[in-house]
C-alpha cells in the first residue's frame, strides 16, 4: 500500500502550524502555551519549592515532578475521566525523563520543581506538545537549564516517512508507526523515544534523522516565545 | 493574616482595594467561546487575571429513575495545581466539590436546561450533559468565573449526531442545547463591615463570610453562604440586592462575546 498524499495536504517534513506563548499563567513561577495544529498544551512550573513527604527529598539535588493531564472535554471521543490513569502516569514519567537532562538542580537539594501540563484540546502528539510547553515554562521560571528541549512525533504511514502525525494519520488503515521523540537542542540527542506500530530498522533511522532536522523549527518558536515575553517585560512593545 | 486584614479594611474605609477598584467594581470580564474544538461546547472566561475553562461533553445514558422523562446533568470542577500554588494534585478536595456543587445548583435550580427535551426514550435513553470546569489561573473569585464559564459552555453547545444509539462525536448538528434561562452567580464577601464583589485572593483569605447569590431575570435560584463568620438578615438583604443588581453587569458580557453562536 502507498500513502500518496497526506490527509491534510502537508509535505512529509512539514509540521502542523505551531504557536507558542510564555508567561500565560500569572500565579505560576513560569508558564507557557504551545499549540501544534489542533493540539494545545498549557504548562505551569512551580518551584523550586519544599518537597513533602520528606522521604521523597533528594539531599544531593532538586527533583523534577511532572503531572500530565488531558482536560475532560479535550478528546475527540467520549469525556475523559479526570484524575490519573495508567496512560497519564506513564506520560508524566517519560516527560520527566525527557526534561531532566537539560536541568541543573544541584543548587536546590531537597526541593522539587513541579511541572503541570494540561491539554484543553487534543489531536495526537499531546506528550510532545506538553514537553515543548514545559521546556518554555521551565526557562520562563528561571530554572537553571543547560539547553532547551523540544519534541515532535515522527513515523511512517505506509510507504512514507513523515513528521508530526495527526489523529487521522495515527488511525490510518495500513502500516503506521508513531514515534514521539524529544531532542536536546545543541547536542541533537534524544531524551524521549517511544514507538508503537510497525517499522523497519532503516525506516526508523530515517525517521529519527527527519525529526532531528524538523525540530530546529520548533526551537525557533520556543525561543521566540521567551524573547517576546522578556521583551514585553522590559518595557518593549508586545 | 491579621495584618493583611487590617490593610484591606483600611483601604475599604476609603472605598479602595489593592488593585484600585471600588468595593462593587468588577475586574475586566472576557468571554471567549469554542475554545476546545473536541467538546460539544466550550468557553474561556477571564475576570482580570483569573482564568477558567469549561467544556461540555454529551453522551447517551439511562435516565435517573426519579426523572424518567428527563436528561441528566453532571458538573465537576478541577482546581488544578497549575492554577495556584495552594492547589494540589489528587481527587477533588472540599473546595473543588463545593465549587462544582454551587455551579451545578445554579444551573439545575434555574432550570437553565430544558431537561425534558433531552429525553430520547422514556425511562430508557436520554442525553447526559457533563460540564467540566478547569481552572487555569486563580487570582480570586473562582466561583463566579466558573459559573459563568459553565453557562457560556452550555450556550456554545451543539447537539452531536446520533446514529443507532451511538453518539457520532465530531459530527455536530446545527441544533443547540435547549436552554431557557441564564443563571449568573455573584459572590459577595463581607470583610469587617464592608461588602465587596469579585474578590482577589488576599480578600478571600481574610473575609468573615461570603454569600453566593445565583440569579436569573431578577429572581434568586440558589444561595450558598461560606466562611466562618455570620450574616445578619440586613447583611443578607444587602448582599442579595447587590447580587441581583451586579448579575446584570456580568450578563452583558455573555452576549458581547465574539464567536457566540
Amino acid at each position: 500500500m502507498t500513502y500518496p498524499k497526506r490527509i491534510d495536504g502537508r509535505k512529509l517534513n512539514e509540521t502542523r502550524e505551531i504557536e507558542a506563548k510564555a508567561g500565560i499563567i500569572k500565579r505560576a513561577d513560569g508558564s507557557a502555551m504551545f499549540r501544534i495544529g489542533k493540539t494545545v498544551a498549557y504548562a505551569a512550573v512551580y518551584g523550586p519549592r519544599n518537597l513533602y513527604p520528606r522521604f521523597l527529598q533528594n539531599p544531593r539535588e532538586g527533583i523534577i515532578r511532572v503531572n500530565y493531564a488531558m482536560m475532560p472535554f479535550s478528546s475527540k471521543g467520549e469525556r475523559v475521566r479526570p484524575g490519573p490513569s495508567r496512560r497519564s502516569k506513564e506520560i508524566s514519567m517519560v516527560t520527566e525523563k525527557a526534561l531532566l537532562p537539560v536541568l541543573n538542580l544541584e543548587e536546590f537539594p531537597n526541593a522539587v520543581v513541579d511541572v503541570f501540563i494540561e491539554l484543553p484540546q487534543t489531536d495526537a502528539g499531546t506528550r510532545c506538545a506538553g514537553i515543548c510547553a514545559a521546556s518554555i515554562a521551565l526557562a520562563d521560571a528561571g530554572i537553571p537549564m543547560k539547553d532547551l528541549v523540544a519534541a515532535v512525533s515522527v513515523g511512517r504511514v505506509d510507504d512514507k516517512i513523515l513528521v508530526d502525525l495527526n489523529y487521522d494519520e495515527e488511525a490510518f488503515e495500513g502500516k503506521v508507526a508513531d514515534i514521539p521523540i524529544a531532542i536536546i537542542q545543541r547536542t541533537g540527542e534524544l531524551s524521549l523515544l517511544q514507538m508503537d506500530g510497525e517499522i523497519e530498522k532503516e525506516q526508523l533511522i530515517e525517521a529519527l534523522k527527519l525529526g532531528q532536522e524538523t525540530i530546529t523549527k520548533i526551537f525557533e518558536v520556543q525561543k521566540k516565545a521567551l524573547k517576546e515575553k522578556y521583551h514585553a517585560e522590559n518595557g518593549g512593545e508586545e | 493574616m491579621k495584618q493583611l486584614k487590617s490593610q484591606i479594611t483600611k483601604g475599604l474605609e476609603q472605598d479602595l482595594r489593592f488593585d484600585g477598584r471600588k468595593p462593587l467594581d468588577w475586574r475586566k470580564i472576557e468571554v471567549e467561546y469554542s475554545i476546545s474544538k473536541n467538546a460539544e461546547g466550550s468557553a474561556r472566561v477571564k475576570f482580570g487575571d483569573t482564568e477558567v475553562l469549561a467544556g461540555v461533553k454529551l453522551s447517551v445514558g439511562k435516565p435517573y429513575p426519579d426523572t424518567p422523562e428527563e436528561g441528566a446533568l453532571m458538573v465537576e470542577a478541577e482546581l488544578t495545581p497549575m492554577s495556584s500554588p495552594e492547589f494540589e494534585t489528587g481527587p477533588p478536595d472540599i473546595k473543588a466539590i463545593e465549587l462544582a456543587r454551587v455551579v451545578d445548583r445554579g444551573i439545575r435550580e434555574a432550570k437553565a436546561i430544558d431537561m425534558k427535551k433531552l429525553c430520547i426514550e422514556k425511562g430508557e435513553k436520554c442525553w447526559m450533559v457533563s460540564i467540566d470546569v478547569v481552572t487555569i489561573n486563580d487570582a480570586g473569585n473562582l466561583l463566579d468565573v466558573s459559573a459563568l464559564a459553565a453557562l457560556a459552555a452550555l450556550k456554545d453547545t451543539k447537539m452531536p449526531k446520533l446514529e443507532d444509539e451511538t453518539v457520532k462525536y465530531g459530527e455536530l448538528t446545527k441544533e443547540s442545547l435547549p436552554l431557557s434561562k441564564e443563571p449568573i452567580a455573584v459572590t459577595v464577601l463581607k470583610i469587617g463591615k464592608f461588602l465587596v464583589v469579585d474578590p482577589l485572593v488576599d480578600e478571600e483569605e481574610t473575609y468573615d463570610a461570603r454569600l453566593t447569590v445565583t440569579v436569573t431575570d431578577g429572581s434568586i435560584c440558589a444561595l450558598q453562604k461560606g466562611g466562618g463568620g455570620t450574616l445578619s438578615i440586613e447583611d443578607v438583604q444587602k448582599m442579595v440586592e447587590i447580587g441581583i443588581e451586579k448579575a446584570g453587569d456580568i450578563r452583558k458580557h455573555l452576549g458581547k462575546a465574539k464567536g457566540a453562536k
